[in-house]
This record gives C-alpha cells, sequence and structure tokens, in this order.
C-alpha cells in the first residue's frame, strides 16, 4: 500500500472530477449529477415558492377589508387555485425531493444516486410541468375549481375552459417526477450505503426520506388514475364521475384524499427528519430514542393512508365509517408525540449551543404543536361538521403545513448552507428573517382560527362588512405582510452571503453525518474514497475521518477505468455486493422531458394526430435511453468484465476489491427500481379496481343490456399471454443457467404469442359495442383494457429490443441480467391479462347471466 | 354568522366541545412550549451522553424511555379518549339519534348555482333562499343537488352538510328560538359561491302554523 501524499490526493481529485463533472457551458444541461439535480430541484422550487406566495399576497389584499372590489370573483378563484396547487405541487414536494436528493448520498456515503438520469429526467418534467401549470395563469384561463378539483365543478359541462386541463395534464406530469424520485431514492437508500451502515447506522434523516420516498410510490398513483379520468372524461366524454351515466363525484374526492392526506405527511417526514438531524448536533448529544423515533415515521406513513375520509367527514359517509376515519386521524398524534418528546428529550440531556438553525426548529415546535392539536380538534367529527370548510381550517392547514415543513426547511437551509456554498450566512440578518416571518405568521393565522370560528367559509372573494370579519381579516393581511417581509430578509441574507460571507470552517456545527467530510461546496463525485461505517456517528467517532477520506485510504479510489462507480450493497447491513457503473453526463433525460411536454401541449390544444406523433417520438428517445445501458460497449464492454486488475499503481491506495459490476451479477440496481415501479404501478390498478367495486356498491348503476365482450375470446387471449410469459421465464432460467441454446428461439416465440395477445385483445375492444361516452360501466371496461394493452405493448417492445440485443451479445448467457429485470414486468402484465377478464368483465357477465 | 353564539342544538354540542378542547389543548401546548423553553437553558446531567461519548447511564436511559413513552404515548391516548367520551355522545346528538324523523317536517333542499330551492314535503310549497321551520323542535332536511357539489350551513343552528348530485343526505336541525339566522354554502362552488347566501326563519311553534296557513292561502309561491 502506497503511502497518501498531498500531490497524490490533488491527482485524485482532478481526475474523480473529470469522470463526475459536468459538462462546460451548455452542456449542464445534460448534468444528471445528484448536486446538480438536487440544487436544480430547490432552486426552481424557491422560484415557485416565491411566485405562490405572491399570489397568496393578493389573496389577503383583497380579504383585508370587506366589500373589496381589487379582485373580481373570476380572479379570485383563479388565485386561490394556483397559490394551493403552487405551494404544494411545485414548491413543497419538489424542494423536499430535491433536498434528499442533493442529501442524501452524502450521508449515506456514497458518490450518486443509483438512476442518475432518471434524477434528471424528472427535473425536467418538473420544470416543464411547472411552466405549462403558470402559463395559464399568465395567459388569464388558469384553473379555478380549487387544487382539490372536485368534480363536478371541474368537468366539462360546468368548466368549459381549458383551466381543469392545465392543472391535469401540467400536474400528472409534474408527478412523473415526484414517482421517478420516490422509486430513485428508495432503491438508492437501501443499495447504495456505505460499507457497514446498517439500517440502524442509518442517519435519521435517510429513514425519513425512506419512508417519504415509499409513501410517494404508494400515494401518487390514485392522483394520477383519478387525472386521467378526469381527463378522459373531460376531453373524450367517457363518464367517470358523471351521475346520469352510474359515475359518482365522490369517487374523484376518495381518490383525490387517497392521495392528499398522505401527501401531508410526504411533506411533513423530511421536515422532521430535518429536526431530528439538527436537535442531535445543537445538542451535542445522540438523539434519544433512535428506535422509537424510526418507529414513529414508518407507523406515520402506515396510518397516513387510513385517514384520508377525514376530509369528507360533511359528504354523508356512513357514520361507522366516519368513526373509524376520525379515530384513525387522533392515533397520528401517538407518532407525532413520540417524536416531539424525543426532541424535547435529546434538548433535556445536552448541552444546547444557539444558533439560526435551532430558532427555526424553536419556531418550528411552537406552530407544529398548535397546528397538531387543532388536527386533533378537526378530527373530533362533531366539531369538524361545525368548522369545515371555514377559516379554522385554513388556519390549522397552514400551521401544520408552513409549521410542519417550511420552517423545519429554513432551518435546513441555514444548516446546510456552508455545505452548499462554503461560506456562512449572517447571523443578526438570520434572526430578522426569523423574527419577522415567525410573527407575522402568527399574527396571520393564529386569528384566521377565529375568523374561521365567527363562520367565515373558505374561497370567498368577499364579504359584507355586516359579518364583523373586517378587523380579524385586516389583521391577518398585515401579518401576512409582515411574514413577506421576513421571507424578503432570508432570500436578501442568502445572496448577500454568496458575496460577502465569511469562509466556513472544515464541519462547522461540529456535526456527526458523512456530509460534512465533503469538501464545502462538494466535489461532483463527494467522496474520494468510500469509508466503512461503524456507528450512527463517523465523524464524531472518527476526528480525522475526512483526511482519511479525501487522501483515498478508502474504497474505490481508482479511476483509471474511467467509469463513474459506486458501490452496491445489501439491504439490511450494507455488505458491498458488486460495482453499479452508473451512466454519465446524458442529454436524453432533457430531450425525452421536452418531447413529453410538446405531447403535453398538443393534449391541452386538443390536437390528437400531432399527440400520437409525438408520442412516438418519444417512445423512440426512451429505447435510446434504453441502449446505453450494461454491457454496451460505451457503458461497459464484456471483455472488461474483471477488470479489478486494470490498475495504476501510484493512484490505488488500497488493493481493488474483487467486486464484480453489478451488469455481470444476478441482482443489480435496475431489478430494484423494476420492483419499486411495479409497487407503484400495482397501486394505480388497486385503485382502478377500488374504483370498480365502488361503482358496484353504489345504488344507482345504469348497466349495459348484454355483455359486450366475448368471454371466450378474452380467456383465449389471457391464455396466449400466459404461454409466452411461461416461455419468457423459461428461457430466463437457462440463461442464468448459462446455458444459450435456444435463447433467441424462445425470444421470438414469446414475442409472437405476445403480439398475437395484443392483435387479439384490441380486435375484441374494438369490435365489442362498448357505450363509451353513456354508460360509466362500459368507460372503465375500455379504461381498464387500455391499461392492459399499455403493458402488453410494452412488454412486446422491450422484448423485441432484447432480441437484437441479444444479436449483439450485451446480452447473453454469459450477461443474463437484463432478462433478469425485465422478467417482473412479465409476471405483472400476466396477472393483469388474468384478472382483468376475471374481475373486470367476468364479474358482469356473471351479474347479467344470472 | 358566530358557531361562537350558538342559538341552535348542534351548533350548541359543537360550541361545548370547542371550549373544552381549546382550554385543554391550549394547556398542552403551554406545557410543551414552557418544557422546551426550560430544556433548551438546562445544563444536562453528568452521566447524559455527549458528542464524545455516545452512551446514557441505564438510570437516564431509563428516564428518557419514560418521557417518550410517557409523552409519546400515554398522553395522546388519554387526550384522546377524554375528546372522544365527549365528542361521541355529542355526535350521535348532532346526527339525530333518539328523535323520530318521521314525526316531524320534512324539507326537501336542492342546491343549485347559486341559490336554494326549497320544497316543504307535506304541502309541497316551495320557497327560495329562504326556509321557515318551528323553533324548540327538530325538523328533517333532505340535501341534494341539481348541477355541482353545495354545502348547507347555517352556523348559528348546526352542522353543515353537503348537497351532492346523485345523493340525498340528511340533515337535522333544531333552532332554539325565533329568529332569523344567516345561512350560507360553505362547499366552493363556482363564479358566485361567496354570495349563495339564504335565510332560515326560527317561528315560534304558533306563528309557524301561522306562516304556514298564510303562505297556503296565498298557493305557494312556484
Amino acid at each position: 500500500m502506497s503511502i497518501p501524499t498531498p500531490q497524490h490526493a490533488r491527482e485524485l481529485h482532478r481526475e474523480l472530477t473529470a469522470i463526475w463533472g459536468n459538462l462546460p457551458g451548455w452542456g449542464t444541461l445534460a448534468a444528471v449529477n445528484h448536486t446538480s439535480v438536487g440544487l436544480r430541484f430547490m432552486l426552481t422550487g424557491a422560484v415557485f415558492f416565491l411566485l405562490g406566495g405572491i399570489l397568496a399576497m393578493l389573496i389577503r389584499t383583497q380579504l383585508a377589508i370587506p366589500d373589496n372590489t381589487l379582485l373580481d370573483a373570476g380572479s379570485y378563484n383563479q388565485l386561490f387555485t394556483m397559490h394551493g396547487t403552487i405551494m404544494m405541487f411545485l414548491f413543497a414536494i419538489p424542494v423536499l425531493e430535491g433536498l434528499a436528493m442533493y442529501l442524501v448520498p452524502k450521508m449515506t456515503g456514497t458518490r450518486d444516486l443509483l438512476f442518475p438520469r432518471i434524477g434528471a429526467f424528472g427535473y425536467y418534467c418538473y420544470l416543464f410541468g411547472g411552466i405549462i401549470i403558470m402559463v395559464s395563469l399568465f395567459a388569464g384561463i388558469a384553473p379555478d375549481a380549487g387544487w382539490f378539483m372536485y368534480t363536478p365543478l371541474s368537468d366539462a359541462e360546468f368548466s368549459p375552459g381549458r383551466g381543469p386541463d392545465f392543472w391535469l395534464l401540467g400536474i400528472t406530469f409534474v408527478e412523473i417526477s415526484a414517482v421517478s424520485a420516490g422509486v430513485e431514492l428508495t432503491v438508492s437508500i437501501l443499495r447504495s450505503r456505505a460499507p457497514g451502515m446498517t439500517l440502524t447506522r442509518m442517519p435519521v434523516f435517510c429513514w425519513c426520506i425512506l419512508v417519504m420516498a415509499l409513501m410517494i410510490v404508494f400515494g401518487f398513483p390514485p392522483l394520477i388514475l383519478a387525472s386521467i379520468l378526469l381527463e378522459l372524461e373531460r376531453a373524450a366524454g367517457m363518464p367517470f364521475f358523471t351521475v346520469a351515466a352510474g359515475g359518482d363525484p365522490l369517487l374523484w374526492q376518495h381518490l383525490f384524499w387517497l392521495f392528499g392526506h398522505p401527501e401531508v405527511y410526504i411533506i411533513y417526514l423530511p421536515a422532521a427528519g430535518v429536526v431530528s438531524t439538527l436537535i442531535p448536533v445543537f445538542a451535542q448529544r445522540p438523539l434519544v430514542g433512535y428506535g422509537w423515533v424510526v418507529f414513529s415515521f414508518l407507523l406515520m406513513g402506515f396510518i397516513s393512508f387510513a385517514l384520508w375520509a377525514h376530509h369528507m367527514f360533511t359528504v354523508g359517509i356512513p357514520v361507522a365509517a366516519q368513526a373509524f376515519f376520525s379515530i384513525a386521524s387522533m392515533l397520528v398524534a401517538i407518532p407525532t408525540g413520540i417524536q416531539v418528546f424525543s426532541w424535547l428529550a435529546t434538548l433535556w440531556y445536552g448541552r444546547v449551543v444557539f444558533s439560526v438553525p435551532m430558532l427555526w426548529v424553536s419556531g418550528f415546535l411552537v406552530i407544529f404543536v398548535c397546528g397538531g392539536l387543532t388536527g386533533v380538534m378537526l378530527a373530533l367529527v362533531p366539531f369538524n361538521w361545525q368548522v369545515h370548510d371555514t377559516h379554522f381550517v385554513v388556519a390549522h392547514m397552514h400551521y401544520v403545513l408552513v409549521g410542519g415543513m417550511f420552517f423545519p426547511l429554513i432551518a435546513g437551509l441555514y444548516y446546510w448552507l456552508p455545505l452548499f456554498s462554503g461560506k456562512m450566512p449572517s447571523e443578526a440578518l438570520g434572526k430578522w428573517g426569523f423574527w419577522l416571518t415567525f410573527g407575522g405568521f402568527n399574527t396571520t393565522f393564529l386569528l384566521m382560527h377565529l375568523t374561521g370560528l365567527l363562520g367565515m367559509p373558505r374561497r370567498i372573494y368577499t364579504y359584507s362588512s355586516e359579518m364583523g370579519w373586517g378587523w380579524l381579516n385586516l389583521l391577518s393581511s398585515v401579518g401576512g405582510f409582515i411574514m413577506a417581509a421576513g421571507i424578503a430578509v432570508i432570500v436578501v441574507d442568502i445572496a448577500l452571503h454568496l458575496r460577502f460571507g465569511r469562509r466556513a470552517p472544515n464541519n462547522p456545527w461540529h456535526a456527526d453525518t458523512l456530509e460534512w467530510a465533503l469538501d464545502m461546496p462538494p466535489p461532483p463525485y463527494n467522496f474520494v474514497s468510500i469509508p466503512t461505517i461503524s456507528s450512527r456517528h463517523p465523524l464524531w467517532d472518527n476526528r480525522n475521518l475526512a483526511q482519511e477520506i479525501a487522501a483515498g485510504q478508502h474504497a474505490l479510489a481508482d479511476t483509471a477505468h474511467g467509469r463513474r462507480e459506486v458501490l452496491y450493497t445489501r439491504g439490511m447491513d450494507a455488505q458491498p455486493q458488486a460495482i453499479a457503473h452508473l451512466p454519465g453526463n446524458s442529454w436524453v433525460p432533457l430531450q425525452t422531458a421536452a418531447v413529453l411536454a410538446v405531447f403535453c401541449i398538443c393534449l391541452l390544444t386538443r390536437s390528437y394526430t400531432l399527440a400520437v406523433a409525438v408520442a412516438s417520438v418519444s417512445a423512440l428517445l426512451l429505447l435510446r435511453w434504453s441502449l446505453f445501458n450494461g454491457a454496451h460497449p460505451a457503458a461497459a464492454p464484456l471483455q472488461h468484465a474483471n477488470e479489478a486488475d486494470v490498475q495504476t499503481p501510484h493512484l490505488t491506495a488500497r488493493p481493488r476489491s474483487a467486486l464484480p459490476l453489478h451488469s455481470r451479477t444476478l441482482d443489480g440496481p435496475g431489478l430494484w427500481g423494476m420492483k419499486v415501479t411495479l409497487m407503484a404501478d400495482a397501486t394505480l390498478y388497486l385503485c382502478l379496481l377500488f374504483a370498480w367495486v365502488y361503482f358496484w356498491i353504489s345504488p344507482e348503476r345504469p348497466l349495459p343490456e348484454q355483455m359486450a365482450l366475448n368471454m371466450p375470446t378474452l380467456l383465449g387471449s389471457s391464455v396466449l399471454i400466459l404461454l409466452s410469459c411461461l416461455i419468457y421465464h423459461n428461457l430466463l432460467r437457462r440463461a442464468v443457467a448459462g446455458r444459450g441454446e435456444g435463447i433467441l428461439l424462445r425470444l421470438g416465440l414469446a414475442c409472437a404469442l405476445l403480439a398475437l395477445h395484443c392483435v387479439l385483445t384490441l380486435w375484441l375492444l374494438l369490435r365489442s359495442p362498448l357505450q363509451l361516452t353513456t354508460l360509466t360501466h362500459d368507460a372503465m371496461i375500455a379504461f381498464v383494457f387500455l391499461y392492459l394493452m399499455f403493458h402488453s405493448v410494452l412488454a412486446l417492445a422491450a422484448t423485441l429490443i432484447q432480441i437484437s440485443r441479444y444479436r449483439s451479445r450485451y446480452i447473453s448467457e454469459q450477461l443474463p441480467y437484463e432478462f433478469l429485470v425485465l422478467a417482473p414486468w412479465w409476471t405483472y402484465t400476466t396477472v393483469i391479462a388474468w384478472s382483468v377478464p376475471l374481475l373486470f368483465a367476468g364479474l358482469p357477465w356473471l351479474w347479467i347471466a344470472s | 354568522m358566530s358557531t361562537l353564539d350558538p342559538a341552535g342544538s348542534g351548533a350548541r354540542e359543537a360550541y361545548y366541545l370547542w371550549w373544552g378542547m381549546a382550554v385543554f389543548f391550549g394547556a398542552v401546548l403551554v406545557a410543551v412550549v414552557a418544557l422546551w423553553i426550560h430544556a433548551l437553558r438546562r445544563p444536562p446531567a453528568d452521566d447524559a451522553a455527549t458528542a464524545t461519548s455516545h452512551s446514557d447511564s441505564p438510570r437516564t436511559q431509563q428516564q428518557q424511555n419514560l418521557w417518550i413513552i410517557g409523552g409519546g404515548i400515554v398522553l395522546p391516548l388519554l387526550s384522546i379518549m377524554a375528546v372522544l367520551a365527549f365528542g361521541i355522545p355529542a355526535g350521535k346528538r348532532m346526527a339525530g339519534a333518539g328523535i323520530d324523523p318521521d314525526s316531524m317536517l320534512e324539507i326537501h333542499v336542492t342546491a343549485h348555482q347559486w341559490w336554494w330551492l326549497v320544497r316543504y314535503a307535506d304541502t309541497g310549497l316551495t320557497l327560495i333562499n329562504e326556509l321557515h321551520i318551528p323553533a324548540g323542535t327538530p325538523v328533517k332536511l333532505t340535501l341534494t343537488s341539481a348541477d355541482v357539489i353545495h354545502s348547507f350551513w347555517v352556523p348559528r343552528i348546526g352542522q353543515k352538510l353537503d348537497a351532492i348530485p346523485g345523493h340525498v343526505n340528511q340533515l337535522f336541525l333544531q333552532a332554539d328560538e325565533a329568529g332569523i339566522y344567516p345561512g350560507v354554502c360553505a362547499e366552493f362552488c363556482g363564479l358566485s359561491h361567496a354570495h349563495m347566501t339564504f335565510e332560515l326563519h326560527a317561528h315560534a311553534p304558533a306563528d309557524f302554523s301561522a306562516w304556514q296557513q298564510t303562505q297556503q292561502s296565498a298557493g305557494g309561491r312556484e
């Protein structure tokens, strides 16, 4: 082993930067690096936050005095709809995702997330989707049916304009980015932690992000489904929510809140993670009750999926259901209580260092506890009946969201600012910013509880002076502007610190987590070498760790291969399993997102022919995307499978371990990405089933006079796909066993049978007399078949590509990894192909036959 | 419009629940914030963990578990039980438990963008944006909508309930005394949502019969 020298360290830095750095100039748009993408998410989110804040100020100005004529009802409705939409979808979630993407690899001791191009693609989807939504506002045709888009107000009859289409298409586009980030973060946290960082040694923040990412995976599909259904209803007249055809507007509410309530916790959890990270650092001791806190996050994630209907206590759902959702909502007080008292105990048993981040954490506590308590009040059904849809709820919600998300976010911002920029912000300005925001916030929203109790409903653009709400609203508006001033001070502080801030010392807060072992600002590769972790507090245990890492004394310090490499480790105990080689800078994410944006615009302008053409282009781009994978010469050619021997002696401080590249194993990141994606997909399918059952149990449901689909043909087509799936699994087993003969034949056979299945299903659908625009029943049948077709056609396309890749020997019996990645998709599609005829066509068939 | 000035049975139930919870939870909030401020200033015990020694003494660990179990589990559970002990009976009374819905006056209310159509089940009398009920006795409203979702709310009298197309919801209301009480649509319903108001007139029982008779002799208003 050679002794590292300063020159050696500099040389390592230069070579790693050449491998991991972004392209110069405009090339930076091709960046896939998590540090760049994370910062872009956060900065874009900050811009949207300021825009949403301006809308809030307009709202407060309008409501400041009774009978105000500044805004008319139409503009006001657009403003509050867009305020909610921007703050929830374009600010809160993307900023937190950005923070997670930026921090997680640095905290878990790795160099990047496992799907870098997906991260960049998600960012561009978010950016373009956000721009599309904002355009509607500046054009004066913004959605005006509320951020919750309740039908029938948002349907084609009552909202004939394009507003809801902007919302439905734009938000769905943005949600692609959320779900892809959810998948990326889940797999990365579970499979790329530094060696030795077992799950019980993982920083609390990463636990929060893991739970958040899983909640996104399960929580967003209901809204994606609901948005697609509503857009189909608006654009194609398929009546999913229309009463006369057998639909129900309440189905929208169920699906919306099935997303909407987990979402609140999706926003809160990362913030709680920030608080749980900061408090131990500023108390200079470990968090009290680490296990309890992690348990409480998991518990919160579970409970949050069982309380959506507490937004619906006044719609007339059965009393027993109201009781269930009421108690479930109150039970959230237990995980929250565990967190609050664990933080309290940490401060109690520690020696607290005062600082601006701690100020924001304390402000968070006051506001969030207050919001939590009014939350328990609102969970009590009889009280909810009285104050639901009043300003009391507006006050509660802002206490929870601003207290539970914005305050911790700013605490985190001040805490990690030295990491972002390498400089310290101003203590004095920081305090001014806090007290103005804190004072302004409470003036605005504490009083608003009373305004609501005095009977002021939500979402009214004006009120008469006789109501007696004038003085309260005036004070709320004054408070709002004070809060805006506070936020302006923060923005100024951050802008000034970039120019005038003093250089931050290394690890300025004496923190324990790995991100503080990095240079500030961090280099694109994060760690020169990957350390082995032996406790929850690596930097407290080993004060020299940062120097050791920089000197290349730990793993993966060689650069001669020129690849972006990270360790791929086991989920529970983080034992290294393989070396994942990640793709570098790529234009494909930007190109694909841009084409999808054009697709989105085509749908908005209802140019469907053009939309089909654009969709084909995006499909081609995605196929091109999948080309540079695994054994492609551009990534890592097969002949270099055992590259461990390629060493430049003076650069390799440590002999390279005998770990294989992930594409040479049977268990790589792609397999897990596929599985987690299918979890999101299956959730969407379950929501579709929920909608179907909901249809059958509703009292009024017009049915077609005869079963439109031919059951025997349907079952025949399911047998075809089952056969092709069995063949695919058979060839997979052969490839894994290293037997090459007959693989190509089986691939061809599987494709032929699958193609037959697709043709048969399509033919069946086209010749069936489905009454798509008059019966909810038939519209749902058609939709579920489209869902099936999407899966089987994609399986066919992917397998056809595999044939071509097999012929080029990028996949083979020596490299069976990509067969393994695609196998779960095949299985899932087959399950869908059997459950669709049985559950969706068979049930009504039996019903009508009897 | 104030729910803090109740004039009906449902509003009164919610009013008591509000003050009970406000006092109790107010005390919880003050206590937690006071503990927090004290914890920030308090010097730590000698046997507690620090950044250099990560383990608390067994005695400290026991205390810490008490913090979390006491504050995080027992306190929320007790609070929830207390809230439910008052809330569940109140909710049952508000939902009309123990009253016979067949014997009472039934009024059909159909919400429209942006007005209320009121029809008396017994007489067929129809009114717009105006309800008349006898004071001191519960009445049954059946709510539905002709277009989008609305919500019927008379804050001083009782709870709100949504009027949803394709659904019929039942709401029981009882005004204590004669008077005129303002009502609003509480669910956002489009452009004129802010102006979708109505009046609820509660009459002393004798006056109500007299009002009914004058309306019937006038032939109602279609």
